[in-house]
C-alpha cells in the first residue's frame, strides 16, 4: 500500500460531516414507536426523539451509535428513507448482548442515539449513471436508504439493478417491499439464495452469479456493495469483469466501534478509521485490505 | 540577587537552590504541579507535595526489558530519562466517567458529567514528550470532534520543560527528531548545569505565562558562558542516544511488508501484555465500559484506556479481527510508524524507548525495524537478481 490517506480518493462524500454542537459522547433519546419482526433473526425498529420536534437528517449509508440502557452502545446503519427526518429507522441483526437485549425493547421504550456518524454511499455522483446495487445478507439494510433515494430522483439515474442474497428464502429482508419493487418497470431486482427447498422457485447460489443477468452500461454504472467482506470482495472481482472499473464501486466496511468520532481506535483498518473516513470506501483503495489477513 | 524584568524568548539562569521558589510561584498562581518522584523503584510523574518530593540525587539505568534506579554523584534534580509515567495520563485519564443514566420505568435520563478542569504545572517535560502531546494534540484536538476533557486541560497546563543532560539506553529521540533539545511547547525550559561546586539552572522563556512565572523569582540575564554550557550538555546528550532508527521511506517500508516473516518472530516472543500500549505517551486507544448497579436503576458510562493488543479490541460479530498475536504487534507497530503518518502527518512515535524498557520481554522496535529493513532489502536485490537473470537468460 502506497496510497495517501486522500480523501477524494477513499470516497468523495467523506467531507459531509459537520462537527456537532454538543459532547459527541452524550446520547439523545428516542422512544420506540414500532418493532417490526423481519426475520427470524432481524428486527426493524423505528424510533422518533423524546423531545419535541427534533428532525434527523442523514445521509444513505451513514450509522448511529445505539445504546441500551445498563446493556452498551453498539454501531448500527440507518435502514430507513433519508427523506422521512422525523422519524429514524434501524434494521438490526440479534448477533450480541446489546441486540438481543434490543429485541425485548416494546413500544415506548427509550435507548440513546448517537449520530449520524460516517460518509455515505455515492449517491450524487451516481446522477447520470447506471446504478448497481448489490446486498448480501443484513448488508441491505444500509442499502435501502440509497434505493430510497435513488427512486426518489428517479429521472437523475439511468437503469437502477438491485441484486440480492440471502442464506435462505427464510431470511429474505424486507420481502413485501420487495416483492414491490420488483413490479416496478424502471428497476431491475434479482433475488438469490444460498439454499432453500424444493418450494422456492428463484435463484440458488451465491449473488455473484446474479451479476450477468442484469443490464447495465459498465462504463458507466455507479456500483455500491454490501455484505460480509468476503461477499464484496468477489462481488467487485465479478464486476470488474464485467467491466465496471474498480473506482466506480463502493463498499462499506465494518469493525468494532467504541466512539464513532475517531477517538477509540478501535476501527482501525490500516490508515483508515471506518467511523469517520467510511464506513464507505471506493473498492481501488480497499482492495488490498480486502485481501491481506488479520489488518 | 537582582530581579529583572525578563520577557518571552529570554535567557536567564537561577540558582538551583531558588527552584523552590518557582514551585511556590506555580502553587501561589493556582497550579497543582506535577513532576518527578520515586515510587516502587520508578521514577514516576505525580502529584509533588514538596520540593524533596523530586527524585535528587537519583538516576536510572535503562535496558530492554530493564529499569533500576542508581545514586548519582551529585545532587542533580532532573537527572534521570524517562520512566514508565507519561504526562498523557494528566491530560487523557486512563478512566473517566463519561455521563450516568438514571431509570424511570421504561425510560432514563443521561446525565452529563462536570468535569471540572485541573489546573496542571507539568515540572520536567522531556522534548520527546513535548512532542508526545503535540502528537496527541493532533488526535483530539485537529479533526471534526474534539475532545473536551482533553482539550481543557491541555490549554490550561502549564509546562517546565526539561532538557535532557543524559540520554538513555533505550533513547532514540535524535533520529525520530523530537529531542533532545526543547524547542517549542513549553512555558518555561530548564536545562540543569553541574560544574563542580556550582549547581545552577539556565531557563528559557517560552510564554507570557512563563515570563510572568519566571519574574515572581530571582533570576539573573543568562551570559553566554551559560548559553555555551547548556548547549554543550545537550550536544553530548544526542551523541548519546542509546538507540537508532532509521525512518528513511519507513512508512513504505512497512506498508509493503505486511507479510514479512519477522512478525512470525516477534509474535514468538511478543506476550501481548499491552505494556508497550499503557506506557507509550502516544498510544490513544479507549474502550467503553457500562457500569450498573445492582438493581438495575442506575447505570454509568466509563472510558478507559484500551490496547490494540487485546484479543477484544477488534471483535466484531464472530469473532476478532486480530486474533493472532502476530497481527496485533504488526498493527501497533505498523500504525506507530507508518499508518499514523497518512492518518495524523507526524509518526505516532517520539523515540522515548519506553515500550522497550517496559516490555517483558525486552523485545525492542528498533530492531524489528531494522530487521525487516534489512530482510526487505535483501528480497529486493534478490529479485532485482532474478530480473537481471531473466533478462540475460532471453537475450
Amino acid at each position: 500500500m502506497a496510497h495517501t490517506l486522500d480523501n477524494e480518493f477513499i470516497n468523495p462524500n467523506s467531507q459531509i460531516k459537520s462537527p456537532p454542537d454538543k459532547d459527541p459522547m452524550l446520547p439523545c433519546l428516542f422512544s420506540v414507536e414500532q418493532v417490526k419482526k423481519e426475520t427470524h433473526d432481524t428486527f426493524t425498529f423505528y424510533l422518533s426523539p423524546c423531545e419535541n420536534k427534533i428532525s434527523f437528517p442523514f445521509q444513505p449509508g451513514q450509522f448511529n451509535m445505539l445504546y441500551i440502557f445498563g446493556n452498551g452502545e453498539v454501531p448500527i446503519s440507518i435502514s430507513g428513507n433519508p427523506s422521512d427526518e422525523d422519524r429514524l429507522v434501524h434494521t438490526v441483526r440479534l448477533v450480541g448482548p446489546v441486540t438481543r437485549a434490543m429485541k425485548n425493547l416494546k413500544r415506548g421504550d427509550v435507548l440513546g442515539v448517537r449520530g449520524p456518524f460516517g460518509n455515505s454511499w455515492p449517491v450524487y455522483e451516481a446522477i447520470g449513471n447506471d446504478v448497481i446495487v448489490v446486498a448480501g445478507g443484513i448488508g441491505l439494510a444500509p442499502l435501502r436508504p440509497v434505493l430510497y433515494k435513488l427512486l426518489s430522483q428517479r429521472d437523475k439515474y439511468g437503469k437502477i439493478v438491485l441484486l440480492y442474497g440471502t442464506r435462505t428464502p427464510e431470511d429474505i429482508l424486507f420481502k413485501r417491499e420487495l416483492e414491490q419493487l420488483r413490479s416496478r418497470f424502471d428497476l431491475e431486482v434479482h433475488v438469490t439464495v444460498d439454499r432453500a427447498q424444493q418450494s422456492w422457485k428463484g435463484n440458488v447460489g451465491v449473488v455473484t452469479r446474479l451479476i450477468h443477468k442484469a443490464t447495465f452500461d459498465p462504463l458507466n454504472s455507479i456500483a455500491v456493495v454490501c455484505g460480509p467482506e468476503v461477499m464484496m470482495r468477489f462481488t467487485a472481482l465479478e464486476l470488474e469483469k464485467h467491466g465496471v472499473p474498480s473506482d466506480r464501486i463502493y463498499i462499506s466496511m465494518e469493525r468494532n466501534m467504541k466512539c464513532a468520532i475517531g477517538f477509540c481506535g478501535h476501527c482501525q483498518l490500516g490508515q483508515t478509521f471506518i467511523c469517520k473516513d467510511g464506513p464507505v470506501f471506493r473498492y481501488d483503495f480497499m482492495h488490498t485490505y480486502l485481501t491481506k489477513r488479520e489488518i | 540577587m537582582t530581579k529583572l524584568t525578563i520577557n518571552l524568548g529570554d535567557k536567564a539562569t537561577i540558582k538551583s537552590s531558588d527552584i523552590i521558589l518557582l514551585f511556590n510561584a506555580l502553587r501561589s498562581a493556582g497550579y497543582s504541579v506535577i513532576g518527578p518522584t520515586i515510587r516502587e523503584g520508578t521514577i514516576v510523574y505525580e502529584e509533588l507535595t514538596s520540593i524533596d518530593d523530586l527524585p535528587v540525587g537519583w538516576t536510572d539505568e535503562q535496558e530492554g526489558g530493564s529499569y533500576r534506579l542508581k545514586k548519582r554523584s551529585d545532587n542533580a534534580f532532573f537527572g534521570y530519562n524517562v520512566g514508565p509515567h507519561s504526562w498523557k495520563k494528566f491530560l487523557f485519564p486512563p478512566s473517566l466517567r463519561l455521563w450516568n443514566a438514571r431509570k424511570n420505568g421504561n425510560n432514563f435520563q443521561i446525565l452529563p458529567e462536570n468535569n471540572d478542569t485541573p489546573k496542571f504545572a507539568f515540572i520536567g517535560v522531556r522534548a520527546c514528550e513535548l512532542h508526545a502531546m503535540a502528537v496527541q494534540d493532533k488526535v483530539f484536538m485537529n479533526g471534526t470532534y474534539i475532545d473536551p476533557v482533553y482539550k481543557s486541560r491541555r490549554e490550561h497546563a502549564f509546562i517546565v520543560a526539561v532538557n535532557c543532560g543524559q540520554a538513555g539506553n533505550t533513547c532514540f529521540c535524535t533520529s525520530m527528531k523530537t529531542g533532545p533539545k526543547v524547542t517549542s511547547g513549553y512555558d518555561l525550559s530548564l536545562t540543569e548545569i553541574i560544574q563542580d561546586e556550582i549547581h545552577y539552572f539556565l531557563v528559557e522563556v517560552g510564554s507570557e505565562i512563563g515570563a510572568e512565572i519566571l519574574n515572581q523569582i530571582p533570576h539573573e540575564s543568562a551570559e553566554n558562558k551559560d548559553i555555551e554550557s547548556a548547549d554543550r550538555i545537550v550536544e553530548e546528550t544526542a551523541k548519546n542516544m542509546g538507540r537508532t532508527l532509521d525512518t528513511n521511506n519507513l512508512k513504505e517500508l512497512l506498508y509493503n511488508n505486511y507479510d514479512n516473516p519477522r512478525w512470525d518472530d516477534v509474535a514468538n516472543r511478543c506476550l501481548s501484555c499491552s505494556n508497550c500500549t499503557m506506557v507509550c505517551p502516544t498510544c490513544f486507544c479507549t474502550t467503553v465500559e457500562d457500569v450498573t448497579d445492582l438493581k438495575g436503576e442506575n447505570s454509568e458510562r466509563w472510558r478507559k484506556w484500551d490496547s490494540c493488543f487485546t484479543v477484544d479490541f477488534s471483535y466484531i460479530h464472530g469473532g476478532s479481527i486480530r486474533s493472532t498475536v502476530r497481527s496485533r504487534y504488526r498493527q501497533w507497530l505498523t500504525h506507530k510508524l507508518a499508518t499514523w503518518i497518512d492518518q495524523f502527518g507526524s509518526s505516532g512515535c517520539v523515540g522515548c524507548g519506553r515500550c522497550i524498557t517496559w516490555c517483558p520481554v525486552a523485545i525492542d522496535l528498533t530492531e524489528e525495524v531494522s530487521i525487516i529493513r534489512l530482510s526487505n532489502n535483501n528480497s529486493e536485490s534478490l529479485s532485482s537478481d532474478k530480473s537481471d537473470f531473466r533478462e540475460k537468460h532471453n537475450h
